[in-house]
């Protein structure tokens, strides 16, 4: 809400009247995605700040969808991996088995199938009505979703370790947990990262699929792209909003490369210059 | 019966689609290696455009922009003694004539056109990531096997053709084979291109906008139509995965590569 500039427009010039009504739209509009501010969205009329705003303020969910299934799909993935490389069979199968469906079928129709599938169990148990609404049901697809994917290139990784490395710590006296800790898993790490990288940059790409597909945007709290698509329904001129939402997530995935080219830096520290991994931006597209 | 037209939809769409997409990659891949600078950066800004924004961005927009760019080129042609601005605050209008495509023609020509419209699109989205692939599989083969060609007097233009072109598949195809399975993954994103597919039946015939308040007296069966139409698509990845397998091997067949020697030892 804030406030209300509006009888003060006509003191000042054009130019900065429309950089205050622009800062009073930022007010309205600039947490609208998760409900704070005006109640309804503008209808008519609409200016280069409002689209910049709403669809800015969309992006809060990509950044929550993404960072959250990042780091939980991140310790789900160590396991998988470690079960999927594992000599046992109870424990392979399994892990081979959930990393199959979720890298085998689109992204897409899991959200779909896993709303219903809520919405059938809701029937039955009441406590997933909180599995119908965005936040936590299609959270928890774009978990596992990403866990399998990136479990896929952890298991590549855990393949790749340099066999004397393992050597090494065997004739240490290093076994199970500490070998684990101290040599597989930041070898592992270290292998994986530029690919985990991009699967990093795609699954912030993936969460525009949430609202696009099943769930429901409830009061119109959507994330970017439900935005650009109303403003582009609106307006029925796509050649704003969709650059404008392509323009913020170049700039994500310019965050995300520099804090993975960080952390990179940082697990290849104790090599030398010219044998270090370096990163390539090289996405799938879908999944 | 509307729905198994859909399945048929999906098909018919990933056979025209591989071998545009496919073309449209070769061209960039060739146009982004070419001698000619501007040709080069054609070709290079193309690959980097389509892979740097999320593809789905790409199919909401490109559709509609494609659509329009089509009837305004069309409306300069058609209707040149137009006064009347085409943008008219947040109307598209060209004239009547320009129509595309024309308002009085069929059903089945909409759907066509349509149909079209999705093709390119996957085509040219596609395309800039064969056209990666490509050329990365360009740059793999072995530089001696170009210069024994160039030894031999071969120009370029039978170089690129004659060695090049059919030595490169062996290093293109786990690549070619990866955008494969994500094409066929990116079918269901046809219904946002406004194409009848499977998913477009789903909500046509469920209206998921209502569900969330709506409690059902019997199971949901939707639920059990998506079911089948998730392991429509594992089937459908794991055929895809065996059968690359076999091309690989038919590929490395005589290759100078580990594999190719490992087959070769095998005999």
């Amino acid at each position: 809400m804030g406030v209300d500039w509006t009888p003060c427009l006509g003191l000042f010039t054009p130019m900065e009247a429309s950089w205050m009504s622009c800062i009073q739209t930022i007010q309205d509009y600039g947490l609208r995605a998760i409900g704070i501010g005006e109640r309804l969205l503008p209808r008519e009329d609409f200016t280069l700040c409002q689209q910049f705003t709403l669809i800015g303020s969309g992006m809060i969910w990509n950044i929550y969808f993404g960072l959250t299934a990042l780091v939980l799909g991140f310790l789900f993935a160590t396991v998988l991996a470690l079960g999927k490389a594992s000599p046992r069979r109870v424990l392979r199968k399994p892990s081979e088995w959930f990393i199959f469906i979720f890298r085998g079928s689109p992204l897409f129709i899991q959200f779909f199938f896993a709303y219903f599938v809520f919405l059938s169990l809701k029937a039955q148990f009441p406590i997933f009505d909180l599995f119908t609404s965005a936040w936590l049901g299609a959270l928890v697809v774009l978990f596992f979703n990403t866990s399998a994917y990136s479990a896929e290139i952890f298991y590549g990784a855990l393949q790749a370790i340099p066999k004397g490395d393992v050597e090494a710590a065997d004739a240490y006296g290093l076994t199970g947990w500490t070998r684990f800790k101290r040599v597989v898993w930041p070898t592992m790490l270290r292998l994986a990262w530029p690919a985990y990288t991009n699967e990093a940059i795609f699954l912030f790409h993936a969460t525009t699929l949430v609202y696009i597909s099943s769930f429901p945007a409830w009061q119109q709290r959507g994330d970017a792209l439900y935005y650009a698509s109303y403003f582009a329904d609106k307006t029925f001129n796509p050649f704003v909003p969709y650059p404008i939402l392509a323009g913020y997530f170049i700039v994500l995935t310019l965050i995300v490369i520099t804090v993975f080219g960080l952390i990179n830096t940082r697990l290849n520290r104790h090599l030398p210059e010219a044998g270090r991994q370096k990163i390539r931006f090289r996405p799938r597209m879908l999944r | 019966m509307n729905l198994y037209w859909s399945v048929l939809t999906v098909l018919i769409l990933l056979a025209i689609t591989a071998p545009t997409a496919l073309a449209f990659g070769f061209g960039g891949a060739t146009a982004s290696r070419s001698r000619f600078a501007p040709l080069r950066w054609v070709g290079n800004i193309y690959i980097a455009l389509v892979r740097g924004i999320p593809d789905i961005v790409f199919f909401l927009f490109f559709v509609i922009a494609l659509d329009q760019g089509i009837e305004y080129l069309r409306h300069q042609a058609v209707c040149p003694d137009w006064d009347q601005p085409i943008r008219q605050g947040n109307d598209f209008l060209v004239c009547q004539a320009a129509k595309m495509p024309l308002g009085t023609s069929p059903q089945w020509v909409h759907e066509v056109y349509g149909f079209g419209l999705a093709v390119l699109t996957f085509a040219i989205v596609f395309g800039a990531f064969a056209a990666n692939v490509l050329s990365g599989a360009m740059r793999a083969v072995p530089r001696a096997q170009l210069e024994t060609a160039e030894a031999y007097g071969m120009s370029p233009r039978q170089t690129f053709w004659r060695v090049m072109v059919p030595q490169m598949w062996v290093y293109a195809l786990p690549g070619l084979g990866n955008l494969w399975m994500v094409l066929i993954k990116a079918t269901p994103l046809l219904f946002l291109l406004g194409v009848e597919d499977i998913i477009y039946w789903a909500r046509e015939l469920g209206g998921s906008k209502t569900a969330r308040f709506t409690d059902y007296p019997h199971p949901d069966w939707r639920m059990w139509y998506f079911l089948g139409l998730l392991v429509f698509y594992l089937l459908f990845t794991r055929i895809s995965e065996i059968v690359i397998d076999r091309l690989m091997q038919r590929f490395t067949k005589g290759q100078a590569t580990t594999g190719g020697e490992a087959q070769r030892k095998l005999a």
